[in-house]
């Protein structure tokens, strides 16, 4: 095989590796939006919040002396998740809740020092540089020849795709199935309606909010074990990111967030190989130009009607 | 049972309700008739807490519910169809009565849809379709259905013959008939004043926010003024 084809292989891998990160994040986004209509700015340093409660519950695991890696990475994403859900809750319930039919502009300004606060809690409590941890799970495969270009799968690339598509389907499966998935699509469609037909609302816009930060929670654990460091600062680019892989995908639609994620990272790795490392983040934004230029409702949205 | 008393409701600036009472007793059609604007809509809004009266009370069932929360409101035993049917098109017909009947168990609920279903046999032929998928009256008939799963005992409808075909209305009025039959108390409010006061037991006019005429229905069909008005002369 070509090493050309085999280099074209390792971006796919790398820009799926890194896609899955962006739509685990981009579907908090993406949730919130399609029930309120508003951009979660403080989803960013949920993220962040969710890798630091990750390496620091992994550190603790390793101090105690466990050994089996299936257990602590499980043990990890449990005390990650509902952690980070718990900060996502609180973050509905002090920037958005008490702002509830005040002008647009209000909750997004508590949204941001909403962000800004997180950021700076971390930064006091944990410190400003890069924290970093031992590499759980290291190793993977590689496939060409020996002495020419290989390309290389790392189990921890495996082990991204293979939790994002679990959690992915999990989510899937309760937003169309349950009884408070049904609560939550009726919502994004008509909250007023579904507010007269006996829901109390509040519970379902904290819900997303939770829902968010859970996925967030899993990308920031996840992010924390391929990388082995991480910092106060991450939730920033990894916000902003996922916030444009929601958009191109369509805002409001989880199947677009989904698929936004995929497509940004997979960019982003081709801009990296074929162009330069530095014109990565400007593919990536450009992409996001020509998508809203041509396809305004992104790549799964929907039109918005006009309601009367 | 629906009891309001000197009801004002303020839409920011502007008084949508400048201290309506009325009431609606257990059993009857009510209803309530006026020209586009009168506040007809407010009214019904206002029962439901969205937006809240800001004087008088409202009192369902011998509690005030004035400011109670809507979704509390509306798990004490009202339902609204609400103006423009207000469907969730993206769901199928089958999930909006979920929807309807959020806080029914499983036996309850499967009742509840046989139920409707029997009211409305269309809709369990079309129980797979997304709701937007439906004609107007189908949709008129989704939303009445929809409400009828909270198992009210008043409810509560916003111009159920906007914009249908006069067959359709005919239909809709005849069911709301059989409706009455099964003892739920219904209050309509309505452009279409003729059925609307054929229909019904007692009726309001409501004009510029005020209540100006209160009778029975047949009273009110003969009544030159709300002949004048509301029925063409």
């Amino acid at each position: 095989m070509s090493t050309t084809f085999l280099g074209f292989i390792q971006q796919v891998i790398n820009g799926l590796t890194l896609g899955s990160i962006y739509a685990l994040i981009a579907i908090g986004y993406t949730m919130v939006y399609g029930i309120i209509g508003m951009i979660n700015f403080a989803h960013g340093e949920i993220y962040m919040i969710g890798s630091y409660v990750g390496v620091l519950v992994l550190t603790a695991l390793t101090l105690l002396g466990l050994q089996s890696v299936p257990l602590m990475l499980l043990l990890t994403l449990v005390v990650s998740i509902l952690v980070t859900s718990a900060y996502g809750w609180t973050v509905e319930r002090l920037a958005y809740r008490p702002l509830r039919g005040s002008p647009r502009l209000a909750p997004l300004i508590s949204a941001i020092g909403m962000s800004i606060f997180l950021q700076n809690y971390v930064m006091l409590g944990q410190g400003a540089r890069d924290i970093s941890m031992q590499p759980l799970i290291a190793g993977g495969w590689r496939f060409g020849a020996e002495g020419g270009f290989q390309v290389y799968l790392s189990y921890m690339q495996v082990l991204i795709a293979v939790v994002t598509v679990i959690f992915m389907a999990l989510l899937t499966l309760y937003i169309s199935r349950s009884r408070m998935g049904r609560a939550c699509r009726a919502c994004a469609e008509d909250r007023e309606m579904a507010n007269l037909l006996g829901i109390d609302t509040d519970r379902v816009i904290s819900l997303t909010f939770v829902l968010g930060a859970a996925l967030a929670a899993v990308a920031g654990v996840l992010v924390g074990l391929y990388y082995g460091k991480i910092n106060p600062f991450i939730g920033f680019v990894a916000g902003i990111k996922a916030f444009t892989a929601a958009v191109l995908g369509g805002i409001g639609s989880i199947p677009g967030a989904m698929l936004g994620g995929i497509v940004l990272g997979l960019t982003e790795s081709f801009a990296s190989a074929y162009l330069s490392t530095q014109y990565k983040d400007v593919v990536a934004f450009g992409l996001l130009v020509l998508v809203l230029l041509f396809r305004p409702t992104g790549l799964l949205g929907k039109p918005d009607v006009e309601k009367v | 049972m629906l009891k309001l008393e000197a009801v004002h409701t303020f839409y920011g600036p502007v008084e949508a309700l400048k201290g309506v009472s009325l009431e609606v007793n257990a059993g009857e059609i009510v209803t309530l008739i006026g020209a586009n604007g009168a506040g007809k809509s407010t009214l019904l809004k206002t029962v439901c807490g969205l937006p809240q009266a800001t004087h008088g009370t409202i009192t369902f069932a011998g509690e005030d519910i004035t400011r109670k929360p809507t979704h509390l409101i509306m798990q004490s035993g009202l339902a609204l169809a609400p103006e423009g049917r207000r469907i969730f098109p993206g769901l199928t017909v089958l999930e909006n009565l979920h929807i309807g009947g959020f806080f029914a168990d499983k036996s309850r609920l499967e009742a509840d849809l046989e139920r409707v279903y029997t009211l409305f046999p269309i809709l369990k032929e079309r129980r797979h379709q997304r709701g937007g998928t439906l004609s107007g009256g189908e949709q008129q008939m989704l939303a009445i259905a929809r409400a009828l799963m909270s198992r009210p005992t008043l409810l509560l409808l916003d111009e159920p013959s906007l914009g249908l075909a006069p067959l359709v209305i005919a239909q809709i009025f005849r069911i709301l008939e059989a409706i009455r039959q099964e003892g739920v108390t219904i209050f309509l409010v309505e452009q279409n004043a003729h059925r609307a006061l054929q229909l019904a037991d007692r009726g309001y006019v409501l004009e510029n926010g005020w209540i100006v005429l209160a009778d029975t229905g047949a009273n009110l069909l003969v009544n030159a003024a709300v002949r004048k008005a509301y029925l063409g002369g």
